[in-house]
């Protein structure tokens, strides 16, 4: 991040003098949360790494840590980011890469307060893994853009008021290079948002349906033809976003199923024992990878690891998990509740094993799934030469689908 | 938390070694030597235990050694599997080191092996598990007069200091032998793997001394068989990755059907998942040699961890080796085998991969079913 706009480095206790500052003069037992949220952004205090003025100070990420102890000591609330995770993880680092200085401005003070909610845009129906291929078209009248389409695994679509959205601006050139980037209005006529229900009976995710929607041309983000590139900012900072704490160990489903083998000894069998063991390695093993990639990145030295951590997650989630529903026996033919709901928070070792167990197959899926990462790896890792590809030098609407 | 990654000293110590071995013990070299009657490389031993001094790396200096620790030691035994030396490492700088470090009166044998003046193995057979009972097909009688026989001991065959666990009449005991010595007969044999040696040993009224007697002895082989399980996890790591960086660079240039074989998804798949597999047996290998070099109360789960993870790891990416090489993979001339003979007869030693999860099953308090 540059430090043009600072004259000196900001420090640890830079920050806390800061952070005093800013607890003085708006008492968090006092002040309205949403008021002391904005102060904070206006502080410079949300995120330290951003740009003076943007939230940020120009400091080091790493002093993020310091500022969040101090105010979580001092009882102020957070922005709650579980329920704001696509707008602070996605959307903010590309709008700031990408966005207009006027950008910059609108969206990004509300976004990290959570006074307005992000969802992403991207897979469709007939582009998931080929992202590329997105079928969504906008299409320029005037100062505008109209923009017709379907939008798939929208999460936050039903409470989000923007969205950021890849869409096809140029259907004669081949498909990575007719894509654009936009802030879609989901306020805007034209946009409906249905819940898509999934294995669990749950939807977390949303169908976008987009049907002439109008967008200001001021609302695309990065050039005309430049959305795959501006799309890979936001798709690495989900994969940095996945996968990237601290556990300790049966910090994971793993643990949920040790607690359940020594509470409940009438359960066991020889054959569960000796895969149970396996997978407690396997999950410690990991645990241990994870902790190791976190010091490499640490030391500054930041490893091909990161798009294995997420593989491994997923295989593992899914082993054990069905180990669980097996364990529990008649127990594990039961299951809580199958109607439809809308969980704001969802939480992967939540609710029963059944659910466990059906949720942990959109680890594998989500996000890029396993076989598109073992691509990744193999290429990007090991070297190994890619496919030969039908698709790259093809103009998008010939394309076979 | 546990330090995982490499220093720069052990990157250092990293780099002499594997520039010496690729000097003087490259594969080729190591498959011309196994059917010859001298399948140990000595010279090759004797430049890395005393110019290189790795021999007592977690010895103390004050006992002789480099006062380093288990963690380079582990380093070097990454670099020893990696190129399937056949050098008494093993036997040597770790089982019979560790084990001698834990008696009371073996300050003169710890500096010789340490100083690569002498080389020792640990009689006991290869596949003792750190949680198998102290062994008793050796006893000693009053005069210290050993009988019995020990099979499959590793780096036997050129042990200059047998130090032989043995049932005494007040209990264990661990006893030294000079070798050779009368009423002691090494038979080499024939093993599965081509470059580590195995011997039997035979005790018919062989003269001893003392190392450690009933109070410590069991103590010093079980924490010495738990070192050389823990160490042994780097040395399949070395194994693994070899096989891992040979099997990636020969897709890519063998051509089938028009295009190197490694631009299918159906062999990338399965080199991504081994190279997976790889990320997790360093990080498991790293947390064991740390674990042991600071005595940490974790270490038995840290070992059981590592030695059954990385063992297993190890036979997949040996196996994988010869059947993504296809036909050369399975011709004498290439050298994977000798990797897979490692990799399939290092899963067995100090413990099976199911020995170490049982251990866990106690540690973890996961336990078995009553039956």
């Amino acid at each position: 991040m540059s430090t043009a706009t600072t004259t000196t480095q900001v420090d640890a206790e830079d920050l806390r003098r800061r952070v005093r500052d800013l607890l003085a003069e708006h008492d968090p037992k006092t002040t309205d949360r949403l008021e002391f949220l904005r102060a904070r952004f206006d502080a410079g205090l949300a995120w330290v790494h951003y740009p003076v003025g943007l939230g940020g100070l120009d400091a080091p990420r790493a002093l993020q840590a310091v500022v969040d102890a101090e105010l979580e000591a001092a009882g102020a609330p957070d922005n709650d980011p579980r329920r704001i995770g696509i707008g602070l993880g996605m959307a903010a680092p590309t709008i700031l890469r990408f966005g207009t200085p006027e950008q910059h401005q609108r969206f990004l003070r509300p976004l990290w307060t959570g006074e307005e909610v992000w969802c992403q845009l991207f897979s469709e129906p007939g582009a998931g893994s080929d992202l590329a291929a997105a079928a969504t078209r906008a299409v320029r009248d005037g100062d505008e853009w109209v923009v017709t389409g379907q939008k798939v695994w929208t999460s936050t679509a039903h409470t989000a008021r923007w969205g950021i959205l890849l869409a096809r601006t140029d259907p004669d050139v081949p498909k990575h290079r007719g894509l654009s980037y936009f802030v879609c209005d989901m306020t805007a006529p034209g946009v409906e948002v249905r819940p898509l229900r999934q294995i669990t009976g749950e939807a977390e995710f949303n169908e976008v349906f987009l049907s002439e929607v109008r967008l200001p041309d001021t609302l695309r983000l990065g050039e005309v033809g430049e959305g795959w590139k501006v799309a890979q900012t936001t798709l690495m900072n989900e994969r940095v976003a996945i996968g990237g704490n601290a556990i300790p160990r049966e910090g994971g489903m793993v643990g949920v199923v040790a607690q359940t083998w020594r509470e409940r000894p009438e359960l066991r069998t020889p054959e569960l024992h000796q895969r149970l063991l396996r997978l407690w390695v396997e999950a410690e093993v990991m645990r241990l990878a994870g902790e190791r990639l976190r010091q490499q990145l640490a030391a500054g030295h930041p490893g091909p690891e990161g798009s294995a951590m997420k593989l491994a997650f997923a295989r593992l989630n899914q082993a054990i998990s069905g180990l669980e529903v097996e364990l529990l026996g008649e127990e594990g033919l039961r299951y809580d509740d199958w109607t439809m709901r809308r969980p704001e928070i969802v939480d992967f070792l939540g609710r029963n094993a059944g659910y466990r167990y059906l949720r942990a197959k959109g680890n594998s899926i989500e996000g890029g799934t396993s076989e598109i990462l073992r691509n990744i790896i193999a290429e990007r890792v090991l070297g190994l030469p890619a496919e030969p590809r039908v698709d790259k030098d093809v103009p998008w609407k010939d394309l076979p689908r | 938390m546990t330090d995982l990654l490499y220093s720069e000293v052990e990157e250092d110590l990293r780099a002499s070694v594997r520039g010496l071995l690729a000097d003087r013990s490259d594969p080729a070299t190591v498959l011309a030597r196994v059917e010859t009657d001298q399948p140990y490389d000595l010279d090759l031993w004797r430049t890395l235990a005393t110019d290189l001094g790795v021999a007592g790396l977690h010895v103390p200096e004050e006992l002789g050694g480099q006062g380093a620790s288990t963690r380079e030691t582990a380093v070097v035994l990454e670099e020893l599997g990696r190129a399937v030396a056949p050098v008494p490492f093993l036997g040597s700088a770790v089982l019979a080191t560790s084990a001698l470090l834990g008696c009371d009166t073996a300050a003169a044998e710890v500096a010789a092996l340490a100083s690569g003046e002498r080389r020792g193995a640990l009689a006991v057979p290869l596949s003792a598990a750190p949680s198998a009972p102290f062994p008793d097909t050796v006893r000693v009688d009053a005069e210290g007069r050993l009988s019995g026989r020990v099979g499959t001991v590793a780096d036997a065959a050129v042990a200059e200091l047998l130090v032989v666990p043995a049932a005494g009449p007040d209990g264990p005991e661990l006893r030294a032998v000079d070798m050779p010595s009368d009423g002691v007969t090494v038979s080499g044999i024939v093993g599965l793997d081509l470059t580590r040696g195995i011997a039997d040993v035979t005790f018919d009224g062989a003269a001893s001394r003392r190392l450690a007697g009933p109070d410590v002895a069991g103590t010093a082989l079980t924490n010495a068989l738990i070192t050389a399980a823990g160490l042994l996890a780097s040395e399949q790591l070395g194994v693994a990755q070899w096989c891992l960086d040979t099997t990636v660079a020969y897709v890519k240039e063998r051509h089938q059907f028009g295009r190197p074989v490694g631009s299918f998804q159906a062999l990338k798949h399965r080199l991504a998942d081994l190279w997976l597999d790889l990320v997790g047996a360093r990080a498991a290998a790293r947390y064991a040699a740390d674990a042991l070099a600071t005595s940490s109360v974790d270490v038995p789960v840290a070992v059981a961890v590592a030695a059954s993870h990385c063992s297993s790891v190890a036979v997949k990416a040996a196996e994988e080796c010869i059947q993504l090489h296809g036909g050369i993979g399975m011709t004498w001339e290439h050298p994977a085998h000798l990797f897979l003979k490692r990799a399939k007869s290092t899963e067995s030693a100090l413990g099976t991969p199911g020995r170490h999860r049982a251990a866990l099953a106690t540690l973890v308090d996961l336990p078995a079913p009553v039956a």
